[in-house]
């Protein structure tokens, strides 16, 4: 973190207290303990010959585990990204004023919450084979416009992002529908009053605010997705990066080593999507988080004041944020 | 504005009439008329039968004390409650229902939300809690409903803003969050919110009642200055001095009736045992 910063800093404050600060122990006992099981560890790690270090170098960057990041990535932006807006069309669904669309959403979620994702991700793989003609026509007569044969449509890797997309709009909706609901009913109030329509008070006003508090537990969502993402085996889909990593495991006779190399590639995937989530709190939390630590000037405008805003109190309300938000992050 | 106003206000048998009757007419239809209006919340019967007429340019101050139904009648007004019986004109039309024909017989029909939103533009609203938008600033508080409302241009809607903030002393905070801002501040912000869609009528739900007492002054001045300028305005409020100094009409409810109303001269001179009993209490 940045340097300290000293309360009261080139402020003339007669009789400055400088005290030396409350005798801790605690941290320092506990950093000891730390700093040797981490050492163990590390040395367990590094000596112990059944990790076969040099296998996991030789396969961390291999070309089918290359791959297998690809496929798994493409997977999980995939999913999320269909997941999280079916899931906001839900959950909007399921706060409607139409019953239909409430009974529809409530359905959706009862289903496809309540069987295991694997279970549909094996339906999805045998779609074709279950229903191997998709048509478009007029329902119950045999007048068909236009056809084609289901496996064209799903292959295996669409069955597998359509079957993973499905399963976690169902667990979204509920979060994105907490979200909604947790933003202030004076909010939708103050909006109507000002002559808005309920579209637009959802998409302009309560959906912003929501994000807020839907990011932090859709960002755990795609971090699980990123693993879920193995189960996809169930379809078959088979070139992500556990079953990958799985493969050549089973060739060489080394599981070890290969769990580590999926490890590695898990964790680090997984610290780039935390920096992403910040990123996004950070983004949706602007005015909340701006608290009046840079109010210090009251020079209250009087009526009928001036109008233009100097930069530098522009300058200042940013760099007050900022330091909040850095603040916050740290 | 005047042909405009008039020409909105002007009652069907009255089209063909002369532009001097209509602007007579502008002047006798009230802005706000409440015939025997009830409200229930379930079983719980809230309003019970209040009659009120608010002329156009006057400010109407109602003082009551709390669960006496003064707030649900200024919501039900702005139609974010549903009448229960009775009804309410705005500028002489019906507000929530329209009648229609059904099986032979004129009833009401609930009206929808672009029909509603349509009413709602007359009135402005201030809420005692300010319920400004806290995901945007000052100035994208205001500039949000002429943009999105009145589909107007984004350069032109922030003139209107920056002007409607400066009007309430705001000009040098316009890219502050509300969170930045003071509660006197924020009750500003949200009273040139209100003005930006241009209302007829303003109604004040308690405005300066979650302010802490030194900030209660530069709301109030706010608001002195709208009734100077001669908005039309109905006040929920237990700011005594303000109903004295400002109002037209004093309208005491309690328990759900109007149980004293008149000229501001009541507040010295109340003849009602418990509006006297009130008064009492609150100064």
């Amino acid at each position: 973190m940045a340097k300290k910063q000293v309360d009261g800093e080139g402020l003339d404050i007669p009789d400055r207290i400088h005290a030396l600060p409350v005798k801790r122990t605690g941290p320092v006992v506990a950093a000891v303990i730390v700093a040797l099981l981490a050492a163990m560890l590390v040395q367990g790690l590094v000596t112990n010959p059944r990790f076969e270090w040099n296998i996991v170098w030789k396969y961390l960057f291999n070309e089918n585990v290359l791959e297998g990041i690809g496929y798994t990535l493409l997977l999980t932006v995939i999913s999320m990204v269909v997941a999280i807006i079916l899931s906001v069309i839900l959950a909007i669904m399921r706060k409607s004023i139409n019953p239909v669309l409430r009974g529809v959403s409530w359905f959706f979620i009862w289903f496809f919450r309540g069987t295991p994702v694997y279970t549909q991700l094996v339906f999805w793989g045998l779609f074709s084979v279950l229903v191997p003609k998709l048509s478009l026509g007029i329902p119950f007569t045999s007048v068909t416009f236009w056809s084609i044969d289901s496996s064209t449509i799903i292959t295996a890797f669409n069955a597998a992002w359509i079957g993973l997309a499905l399963n976690e709009a169902a667990y979204l909706s509920e979060i994105v529908r907490a979200g909604l609901e947790a933003v202030d009913p004076g909010q939708t109030e103050a909006a109507k009053a000002l002559g808005m329509k309920r579209s637009l008070i959802m998409r302009r006003i309560i959906l912003p605010q929501a994000m807020r508090i839907i990011i932090p537990p859709t960002g755990n969502e795609t971090i699980g997705m990123l693993k879920t993402t193995s189960l996809v085996l169930a379809v078959p889909f088979t070139l992500e990066l556990q079953f990958a990593t799985n493969a050549i495991a089973n060739r060489i006779y080394k599981p070890i080593p290969l769990l580590l190399v999926a490890c590695i590639w898990y964790l680090l995937i997984t610290s780039i999507l935390m920096v992403i989530q910040s990123r996004l709190e950070k983004h949706f939390g602007k005015g909340f988080e701006a608290r009046s630590i840079v109010a210090e000037d009251n020079g209250d405008q009087q009526l009928d004041g001036p109008v233009a805003v100097s930069e530098t109190k522009k300058d200042r309300i940013a760099r007050g944020n900022n330091v909040k938000m850095i603040g916050l992050n740290a | 504005m005047s042909d405009q106003t008039a020409t909105d206000t002007a009652f069907p048998q009255q089209t063909s009439s002369q532009q001097h009757d209509e602007l007579t007419t502008q002047h006798t239809t009230p802005a706000v008329e409440a015939i025997g209006v009830h409200k229930a919340f379930g079983h719980l019967h809230v309003l019970k039968g209040i009659d009120m007429t608010v002329m156009p340019g006057t400010v109407t101050v109602i003082l009551g004390p709390s669960g006496s139904g003064k707030s649900t009648f200024l919501r039900l007004i702005n139609q974010l409650e549903t009448l229960t019986g009775g009804e309410i004109r705005v500028d002489g039309e019906m507000i929530g229902f329209k009648k229609v024909e059904h099986k032979g017989q004129e009833v009401l029909q609930t009206m929808n939300d672009k029909e509603i939103a349509a009413q709602r533009s007359k009135l402005g609203m201030v809420f005692q809690r300010f319920n400004l938008f806290p995901h945007m600033t000052a100035l994208e508080n205001v500039m949000e409903a002429p943009v999105h409302v009145k589909h107007m241009g984004k350069s032109e809607a922030r003139e209107l803003a920056v002007a409607e903030l400066q009007r309430v002393g705001l000009g040098q905070r316009l890219d502050y969050y509300p969170s930045q801002l003071s509660g006197g501040q924020q009750q500003r912000v949200a009273i040139a919110r209100a003005l930006a869609m241009k209302p007829e009528i303003m109604l004040f739900d308690e405005p300066t009642s979650a302010l802490d007492p030194e900030l209660v002054g530069e709301v109030l001045s706010v608001m002195r200055q709208l009734a100077d300028e001669g908005m039309t305005m109905i006040v929920v409020t237990h700011e005594i001095g303000f109903a004295r100094e400002v109002a037209d009409q004093v309208v005491f409810m309690d328990g759900g009736v109007v149980v004293e109303h008149g000229g501001p001269e009541i507040i010295d001179h109340p003849s009602e045992p418990r509006f006297k009993d009130f008064l009492q209490h609150v100064l």
